[in-house]
């Protein structure tokens, strides 16, 4: 059998309590959520831990609770549970149309949101909504400002074994998103979120540079005129984007320009 | 090295075997069951020769530990039909010569059933769509995608889930 995953345990506890005390025990262990980040990094053993511990029992996080103010999604939701939910789509559609574009359908069966926040890699989709929203991160210890949460590349705010259970987006129905996906991998080349607030605008933008970031600039342009026309002459600077054998920081910058229109124009339809 | 003993129920069978904690669906369905047809292509949650449905949806079973399935329902390309029996899509897919080398059907099998399960299965841009995980390096796609659609025009709905539930 070829394995190139490191040896480690598994144990699947029933309660927050419990898998806390494991964490805590235990400095080298991990949370395990649906595995689609985790485990791809496993077998080429970027992370090496002694324990892994499955969330997947844990009632507190799970559920999907809409009122009038908010939509709350427990951190295990899958991403196939949020593309599909009819009350999620009417509440939040732009939320709805990132959870049917990210990845492919069976990363889509497994992969759960509380695991792509937790992992904040710069080309997942979910960060881009929860920064663009504003949503707030509800861990077993405290809540986190979205603007605090994402702290670098592959980084949060989330302390060791500190457990993420809920997210909770103020419901701003005129939002949109766009990704330029890469076209193999699926993952975000260059994303766009905008919405608009009451009193102003949140510009969010991901894939592009090392971790996800307000785009202060698109914002104030956005919050004098929530319009098209108010993109004209944006011109995103190349500087501090990322670079690759895919994409140069010039190309990302056009792209972000790109994608910044059609999010707009997805905000304005809603 | 930790092992874990994983009960689970496999085409409608309880399967349970000790294996390393770390073992993967795919090697536990291969290597523990001897059900070699869900095949590992490309290790990197890519390809899609891997799927199987867990809990009756698709997934890539070398991107799921077997651990994580544990007390779950399993469905393989072997539980839904035989030699003597073809699955109505496996009937579609030989109708249709959607296959030519056969390395990447099992997984295009078990997620063409998923999409029409889904209802998806009557739009070829969904069709499409939905295959964006499973690659074929034979055929060009064009066949797959005719044989799903084919399958999902005929009553297939009901026949996948008589299927599922079947054994």
């Amino acid at each position: 059998m070829s394995n190139a995953m490191i040896d480690f345990g598994y144990v699947r506890p029933r309660s927050v309590a419990e898998a806390a005390k494991l964490l805590a025990d235990e400095p080298e262990a991990k949370v395990l959520a649906g595995g689609q980040s985790l485990i791809p990094i496993l077998k080429q053993r970027l992370a090496r831990p002694s324990l892994l511990v499955d969330v997947q029992a844990l009632d507190a996080m799970r559920g999907i609770e809409i009122d009038d103010s908010h939509v709350r999604l427990g951190a295990f939701t899958r991403h196939a549970e949020v593309a599909a939910n009819a009350r999620i789509a009417e509440a939040l559609p732009a939320l709805a149309h990132m959870a049917r574009g990210i990845a492919h359908p069976q990363v889509r069966h497994m992969g759960t949101i509380g695991g792509s926040l937790a992992h904040n890699d710069p080309g997942a989709d979910y960060p881009a909504a929860v920064l663009g929203l504003g949503a707030t991160i509800v861990t077993d210890r405290r809540r986190i400002a979205a603007d605090e949460f994402f702290t670098g590349l592959f980084d949060t705010a989330l302390a060791a074994g500190e457990l993420l259970l809920q997210i909770e987006f103020p419901r701003h129905r005129r939002s949109g998103y766009c990704k330029i996906p890469h076209p193999a991998s699926g993952l975000v080349n260059t994303g766009v979120w905008i919405t608009r607030l009451g009193d102003g605008v949140r510009v969010a933008v991901n894939g592009a540079s090392p971790c996800v970031f307000r785009h202060g600039e698109l914002e104030q342009r956005l919050a004098a005129h929530f319009d098209p026309a108010s993109l004209d002459d944006f011109q995103q600077p190349a500087q501090g984007l990322n670079a690759d054998m895919h994409t140069s920081a010039e190309y990302r910058a056009q792209l972000v320009a790109v994608a910044a229109r059609r999010a707009l124009s997805m905000a304005l339809s809603h | 090295m930790p092992t874990l003993n994983i009960t689970l129920a496999v085409n409608g069978q309880v399967q349970s075997h000790e294996v390393e904690a770390r073992t993967l669906l795919v090697h536990y369905l291969r290597d523990h069951c001897g059900l070699t047809g869900s095949h590992v292509g490309c290790d990197t949650t890519q390809c899609g020769c891997c799927t199987v449905h867990l809990d009756g949806r698709a997934i890539k079973s070398c991107t799921v530990l077997a651990a994580q399935a544990q007390g779950a329902e399993i469905t393989t390309i072997e539980g839904i039909g035989s030699v003597e029996r073809l699955h109505p899509l496996q009937d579609a897919f030989r109708r249709h010569h959607a296959l030519q080398c056969g390395f990447c059907t099992p997984g295009m099998v078990m997620q063409g059933i998923d999409i029409v399960r889904r209802g998806r299965g009557g739009d070829e841009a969904a069709v499409r769509h939905d295959l964006e995980g499973n690659l074929c390096r034979c055929t060009g796609y064009q066949n797959i995608v005719d044989a799903i659609m084919d399958y999902a025009g005929g009553a297939a709905g009901d026949a996948a889930v008589a299927v599922e539930g079947r054994r």
